[in-house]
């Protein structure tokens, strides 16, 4: 198996966080991987991505060539657009709905809503709605990732387990929110 | 042992704490900052006792780090690109003296200037140096090669520049670590005490000994498991080369990460014969059978075209050579899968574009940060001025320059801004501003105010104080609590020198501070001071989780 992931949102959003769970999860599957991001300058309020490639054979760039990539995982949408040139022709785009507006430019929602349009395999979710229906209004970001899980490649159970491993020492309750939020969006996404 | 999941900073990282280094020696900078930053959190590093606090510039970073390997022990110095500029005197004659404990100086250089203002490649200062170059492909070979490194530093008796780039330094990927190593006790030299004092009759020795010790950095290059040939058989010396045997129409050359990125575009196997380098100076053998096997040569290299131009010399006549010269690659710019794909002839096909909807989204200074209210309240004083310029330097507030501020004029290199304020103001700019941040001032800026006060220059300088290194993350700053009497010691007159909280409430006295010093006719420093709100905000989160 072999999946080319881009991560895409503002600086600050926490797809860092995203990458790192499925980095874990990565690991324990006993995958290779190249995860490359961002840091410095564009960390603030800029756009941020990074590249994430899992695979069961060695990989060998740390980015993903150009129209190859199988998903876009985004937090925020006008952001999944700037990344379109990665995505391959039957790729899937899985993006949190809500607008992060910190330009005075910002497009219009339905402007960019037409883009998506054009795509045949999406997911566009207000995840961080999602999140604060749950109580967790910060776990936006997991659920998310779990709004993507059916299209990465990786067993859900060790998507869990990365979760664990990533919020391990910050306690029990924090572990418990992001697994509902990580269950929450899995659920959202395959009902949407 | 399970493999660890490491950015290619972390890599070098865990790989000097492994290979037994007693001290860290850096300043800050991206894309190396990781590289310190996990020394000073490795619990190991921490019960070996290995020095990792931030020094105040590169220069001495890496005095400091020869210090210590003066005494036997290993040391690390990391900085980015830029920095080995800031520590070109100490790195050139390091080179001169040679070390003793073993000594690798990390490059970490940013081509596509991420987060840089040029994006020259310090591979040009190893070969000006005449130091050996490791320039690893992927993070365990960063591992492997800081691990084995320093038992090559010590033995060759010299220092080791040792080269990534962004997309090394800033990606993750599953390393496998070795045993750790035995630290070094204290061991002074005994048969070469002279080799550090650099007096021109000592150095002449020493320009020699250098001179001689090419010839052993050459043979560990050619015989380096890290500089590999493909496609062509080993026993094919060039003696036995003929006419007859060349069949190839191109050989390839792949320095550091390019090598992945070919490998990327031949997932079944290369189709030419590929040279990979990852150490230097370059290994001579095995670039003779590559060319005599080979019409035409493709050098990949992130960077500058360094080894293109070595390969080629400069009037280009012998071999055909190709790369970043004769526009086979960008002549700019980092790498990537897809630039190398297209210098090999094949297609690159995206399916879909980026719509032309897609605003920009450039970086910007934090909501509620202290710079903001010094540019604000900076800007509406200026507006009275007809011709006020401002000279501004390397940090967070170099995003003045973008709106809505748009409130410097320039940004050159750490300390500029107080010097070219200086030369600006004797050229008759008034009023002649320096912004600058309390880390770059003591990086780099204290000098520049000294040669102010001495020539009583027409001057204002603002030290716009954070309490940080904010850019890079938020790191210790080297004089915290110590502007004003840095600024004093070096011989600001007291009145002159005044400090202020940059808040709103605060907007009518800063104004009024401001056009009063600019209206003085000398040097005056202002230090808005005020913590920066992320670092503010990191400690108030672990103070109420420790409560």
């Amino acid at each position: 198996m072999k999946t080319d992931i881009i991560l895409a949102g503002v600086g600050g959003q926490g797809i860092l966080s995203i990458a790192a769970v499925i980095g874990k999860a990565a690991l324990e599957a006993d995958l290779y991987m190249k995860q490359s991001e961002v840091h410095g300058m564009s960390q603030r309020g800029g756009d941020v991505q990074s590249h994430l490639r899992i695979s069961d054979q060695p990989v060998a760039s740390d980015l993903i060539p150009l129209g190859s990539a199988d998903i876009i995982i985004s937090l925020e949408p006008m952001e999944t657009l700037r990344h379109l040139h990665y995505l391959k022709k039957d790729g899937w785009v899985v993006t949190n709905s809500k607008p992060y507006e910190n330009i005075s430019n910002y497009p219009e929602m339905e402007k960019l809503l037409e883009e998506y349009n054009r795509l045949p395999n999406k997911v566009i979710l207000n995840t961080e709605q999602i999140a604060k229906d749950l109580g967790t209004p910060r776990s936006g970001n997991v659920v998310l990732l779990g709004s993507a899980s059916p299209y990465i490649g990786i067993d859900f159970a060790k998507l869990e387990s990365g979760i664990r491993q990533i919020f391990e020492r910050k306690g029990q309750e924090i572990v418990e929110m992001n697994l509902n939020a990580l269950r929450a969006g899995k659920k959202c996404a395959v009902e949407h | 042992m399970k493999k660890q999941l490491f950015l290619g900073d972390e890599a070098i990282a865990q790989a000097a704490i492994d290979a037994g280094l007693s001290g860290v020696y850096s300043y800050p900078g991206t894309p190396s900052t990781e590289i310190t930053e996990y020394i000073q959190n490795s619990p190991t590093a921490q019960k070996r006792g290995i020095y990792s606090k931030w020094c105040s510039n590169e220069k001495t970073a890496v005095e400091t780090a020869l210090g210590m390997s003066y005494a036997g022990k290993r040391t690390l110095s990391c900085m980015k690109h830029v920095g080995l500029n800031v520590a070109a005197d100490a790195f050139m004659n390091v080179a001169m003296s040679g070390i003793n404990g073993g000594m690798i100086i990390v490059t970490a250089d940013d081509p596509s200037m991420h987060s840089s203002q040029n994006e020259q490649d310090n591979r040009t200062y190893g070969n000006f140096a005449m130091l050996p170059i490791f320039e690893p492909s992927n993070q365990q070979e960063a591992y492997d090669m800081i691990y084995e490194g320093y038992d090559w530093s010590e033995k060759w008796g010299y220092p080791i520049l040792f080269r990534i780039t962004t997309r090394m330094a800033h990606s993750r990927a599953g390393v496998q670590t070795r045993e750790p190593k035995v630290q070094n006790p204290i061991r002074l030299e005994k048969d070469a005490p002279m080799k550090y004092i650099l007096l021109p009759v000592i150095a002449r020795q020493r320009f020699k000994a250098l001179l001689k010790k090419q010839k052993e950095f050459l043979q560990a290059s050619e015989t380096s498991k890290y500089n590999q040939l493909f496609g062509l058989s080993d026993s094919l010396d060039n003696e036995n080369m003929n006419a007859a045997h060349k069949k190839c129409r191109l050989g390839i050359v792949a320095c550091g990460i390019a090598f992945n990125y070919l490998r990327e575009n031949y997932p079944d196997g290369f189709e030419n014969p590929v040279l990979k380098i990852s150490q230097y100076p370059l290994p001579r053998k095995q670039l003779f059978q590559l060319t005599e096997a080979c019409d035409e040569i493709l050098v990949l290299e992130d960077g500058y075209p360094v080894v293109e131009e070595q390969l080629k010399g400069y009037l280009g006549i012998g071999l055909k050579i190709h790369g970043r010269l004769d526009g086979t690659l960008p002549r700019d710019g980092e790498l990537t899968p897809d630039s190398v794909r297209k210098a090999l002839g094949m297609e690159v096909a995206s399916y879909y574009q980026t719509p032309a909807v897609v605003e920009s989204r450039p970086p910007a200074l934090c909501a509620g940060c202290g710079h903001r209210d010094v540019y604000e309240a900076l800007n509406e004083v200026l507006r009275e001025y007809e011709g006020a310029k401002v000279f501004s330097d390397i940090g967070c507030y170099t995003l003045g320059a973008l709106p809505p501020f748009r409130a410097i004029d320039s940004c050159i290199d750490m300390g500029a801004s107080i010097t070219m304020a200086k030369g600006a103001a004797e050229a008759g700019i008034f009023p002649s501003v320096a912004v600058i941040g309390d880390s770059t001032f003591t990086h780099s800026g204290m000098t520049g105010l000294l040669d102010c006060v001495n020539a009583n220059a027409n001057v204002l300088i603002i030290i716009s104080d954070n309490e940080t290194t904010g850019m890079t993350g938020g790191q210790e700053s080297a004089a915290t609590g110590r502007i004003h009497s840095i600024c004093k010691g070096i011989g600001v007159s007291p009145e002159h020198l005044l400090e202020i909280v940059p808040l709103k409430k605060n907007y009518e006295e800063m104004k009024k501070i401001i056009r009063k010093e600019i209206e003085y006719q000398g040097v005056s420093v202002i230090v808005p001071c005020r913590e920066c709100i992320q670092t503010h905000a990191r400690k108030a989160k672990a103070k109420n989780k420790n409560n």
